[in-house]
């Protein structure tokens, strides 16, 4: 077999396995991006869209935020102006973390029609700029 | 000042237009009066951008709050030393450092570049001039003129976000925009090739410097991106497939993809294709980074606020890939290979492996970076992928290129017979063997840290092997003595020895990765005197007592300090403290949100890594995590080394000129007989 054949093998084994691999880490670890009203769609779709892992994007209800520093609990509503979800959060919030801030959430809504959430950044859209002053 | 840093920008923008209208016709017409009148306009528009720099640094240093940007990141009460960096701190600052630097890097081209690379200047001029008018037009048109002033004067600034008030700060964006504005140079001279249809072996060495110089700032940016996001951040990591921090890894790859297939193409004239598409492409990447920092287009802790400006990169990106790609489309006929390949077991088999493998890992991150985008489109639905798919990916795909570190420098060029295998390979890989056998019997079960270890030490025997047979060689050719022996062996094969102090640094910081694996993590809310502990990866166990809460007023800031006293296995070892910060302006209202200040104990085992979380309001009953994160001293170890490596490769002088290909034959024959 001439070289340049074998290493064709070799290329193929390669690209192969670089998409393979990444078609089945999207496969593991995607996670849909979803604002409020389109998650409230996709159960009106789908009614058992329950304890899938998500990250759901929007703003922090302002005045929504009670934290119990004791037990490292946080609890506040976020909304996309249409659609409102309580979440409830166990750890440490980054420092950015404020009411009507935008955050993204990450975690599984529950039957009880709150998002337990295990992770959530605050997407300060602005990290480098000052926040303007009112 | 702002009317003169006004005018310069103008001045830049007008000298500019000129310099690619020159260099252009010069180039094509090869008139020597145009020719050099491209060249002064380059020199022109870097002293007028430079003029803008200062006139910008010195409103900020004056705080000359009636400019809008000295308003929006300075104040009156900030660390002197940061003034600096607010030039940078955003958009419209950071886009005048991009031009200033790219302009300087321009004018450094026509001035070093040696006398047989001149012909192509005139199109290298052109094109780092279209680059730079882009840059400058931007801030005339796009609304982000940094001398824009307001309608009336505030007492005081906005400030420096807290989390850019850190000494990393002042050297990580300076470097990594030094890597990421270099690639333009290299990516001019390949245009100016293309161009000039003189696609000889000679561009290529006119080029690699100019490659080398932007992959090493892009290391050393990038190594200090990891450190001041360890240090900073504070969520106990040092990298996060954040779509920032990937995209400065994106052209990295491909860069050092092009550093490898470049001693293909030097030595067996193939590749040339391949070769002029990595820059092309590394080029489109470095823009495609400023793009996504820049436009908001993907969520990114980094992004500057959302502003048309992402536009203007977006059109420049697409008409810059397409132009890029036409031209390169046509002189295609021009670019075939010299020889073909002769044998799978050759150095060139190696080194395109090496490449399929690199930008196998730039396309996968360049995929996941792009996916929330992809799938919305495909779709409707965005889906995102975070580090798990990153991870998943590129942990194995990283270590075959760790393999192929250690396999392809045994390796002769064009094929080895297996007499040569046997003798190259014996050592490194009994090395491998022996140290997986030895982690298994310690009983180390983790698969990944398993093979990244016993690669490296195969990798690392390798490099060893290589030193100790050059260094063996010229003692007993040259009678020098062991050290002499060993500096001069570097000093006269820069190029390959520095390459292999690289390598040695990319091992170190592998082995160091793996550490991750193994790192430990509790939360905790302590009152004063209560202790929490943590076991180490190594065995001990760690006991975190709480000594107690202080609140000061500092500079700039509200204080809040917790210091916890760490003993090992009952042992004190010390004191350890980690602050909130709430960041003030002059007359002490809050600026900014509170910003965390890591405690961080490092020794060449692990690094002990403290957060304060919070405080429980009017008590000193305090959240913390705790976590241990082994090895992490050694990343930044490694990083250094890798950075002193590119040096070596890099110094001027000394080395022998690259090879010819007409000699390529007899160096060929030179290495096998020194193998064989």
């Amino acid at each position: 077999m001439k070289a340049g054949m074998k290493f064709a093998i070799g290329a193929v084994l390669i690209v192969g396995s670089v998409g393979y691999l990444m078609a089945s880490g999207i496969k593991r670890t995607g996670q849909y991006f979803l604002t409020p009203s389109e998650l409230s769609k996709k159960l009106a779709a789908d009614p058992t869209f329950y304890d899938v892992g998500m990250k759901v994007g929007a703003y922090v209800v302002p005045g929504s935020v009670t934290r119990e520093v004791a037990t490292q609990t946080m609890r506040f509503q976020i909304t996309d102006g249409s659609a409102t979800y309580p979440v409830v959060f166990r750890g440490l919030a980054p420092d950015t973390f404020t009411d009507s801030v935008e955050v993204v959430v990450e975690g599984r809504l529950q039957k009880d029609g709150v998002i337990h959430a295990t992770d959530v950044l605050a997407k300060c859209g602005s990290r480098y700029e000052s926040v303007p002053k009112a | 000042m702002t009317l003169l840093g006004s005018l310069a920008l103008w001045v830049a923008f007008l000298f500019g237009l000129w310099g690619a209208l020159t260099g252009f016709l010069g180039g094509r017409r090869e008139r020597g009066d145009l020719i050099a009148s491209s060249r002064h306009a380059v020199y022109a528009m870097c002293g007028a951008l430079f003029v803008a720099v200062v006139a910008l640094e010195v409103a900020l240093f004056r705080h000359d709050f009636n400019v809008e940007y000295v308003a929006a990141y300075t104040s009156r009460n900030m660390p002197v030393f940061y003034n600096w960096s607010a030039l940078y701190a955003g958009q419209k600052g950071s886009l005048l450092f991009w031009a200033a630097v790219l302009a300087l890097f321009g004018a450094l081209a026509q001035a070093l570049t040696a006398r047989r690379h001149r012909v192509y200047l005139p199109y290298v001029g052109a094109i780092t001039c279209v680059v730079a008018v882009f840059f400058v037009s931007v801030m005339l048109f796009g609304h982000a003129n940094p001398f824009a002033r307001l309608p009336y004067t505030p007492i005081d600034g906005n400030g420096l976000n807290p989390q850019l008030q850190n000494p990393g700060m002042v050297f990580h964006p300076p470097m990594l925009y030094l890597g990421y504005i270099s690639i333009t140079i290299p990516f001019a001279f390949a245009m100016a090739a293309l161009l000039s249809k003189r696609l000889d072996a000679d561009w290529l060495v006119a080029i690699r410097k100019w490659t080398l110089l932007s992959w090493l700032f892009l290391s050393i940016g990038i190594c200090l991106g990891m450190w001041w996001a360890y240090v900073e951040l504070g969520w106990g990591g040092y990298w996060a497939w954040d779509p920032v921090e990937n995209a400065s890894f994106l052209p990295w790859l491909t860069m050092t993809a092009f550093l490898h297939s470049v001693m293909v193409q030097e030595k067996r004239g193939m590749l040339k294709k391949w070769n002029l598409a990595l820059i092309i492409g590394s080029w489109l990447l470095s823009i495609f980074g400023t793009f996504i920092t820049r436009s908001g287009v993907i969520s990114s802790v980094h992004s500057f606020t959302q502003s048309n400006v992402g536009y203007f990169f977006l059109v420049f990106l697409i008409v810059s890939a397409i132009v890029s790609f036409w031209v390169y489309a046509t002189r295609l006929p021009l670019l075939q290979a010299e020889a073909t390949l002769e044998s799978m077991v050759s150095r060139e088999a190696s080194f395109l492996f090496n490449n399929l493998l690199l930008v196998g890992i730039a396309f996968s991150v360049l995929w996941g970076t792009l996916f929330p985008i992809l799938s919305e489109l495909v779709s409707g639905t965005k889906v995102t992928v975070g580090p798990p798919f990153f991870n998943q990916v590129n942990i194995p795909l990283g270590l075959g290129l760790l393999a192929v570190t250690g396999i392809g420098p045994l390796i002769a060029w064009r094929r080895s017979s297996g007499a040569n295998l046997r003798r190259q390979f014996a050592v490194p890989a009994a090395a491998g063997g022996l140290t997986l056998l030895a982690l298994l019997a310690a009983g180390m079960r983790e698969f990944y840290p398993l093979v990244a270890i016993a690669l490296g030490a195969l990798v690392s025997a390798t490099i060893t092997q290589e030193f100790v047979r050059g260094v063996a060689a010229r003692h007993r050719q040259y009678g020098e003595g062991w050290p002499l022996a060993f500096g001069r062996l570097i000093a006269r094969n820069r190029r390959r020895y520095g390459g292999y102090i690289v390598h040695a640094g990319i091992v170190i910081l592998f082995i160091s990765f793996t550490g991750m694996a193994f790192k430990t993590e509790t939360e905790a809310t302590l009152r004063p005197g209560e202790t929490a502990t943590l076991k180490s990866p190594y065995g001990w166990t760690y006991s975190f007592t709480h000594q107690g809460v202080s609140q000061y007023a500092a500079l700039n800031r509200q204080v809040t300090a917790a210091t916890v006293a760490v003993a090992r296995d009952g042992r004190r070892i010390g004191l350890m403290t980690t602050e909130k910060r709430q960041h003030v302006d002059a007359v002490g209202r809050p600026t900014f949100q509170p910003s965390t200040e890591v405690g961080i104990r490092s020794d060449l085992r692990e690094d002990l890594y403290i957060v304060l979380a919070g405080v429980v309001d009017g008590t000193e009953q305090t959240v913390f995590r705790f976590t241990i994160n082994p090895l992490v001293w050694w990343v930044w170890f490694g990083g250094l080394i890798v950075a002193l490596g590119g040096l070596v490769v890099m110094w001027p002088g000394g080395g022998a000129p690259a090879v010819r290909r007409e000699q390529a034959g007899y160096a060929v024959k030179l290495v096998a007989k020194d193998a064989g």
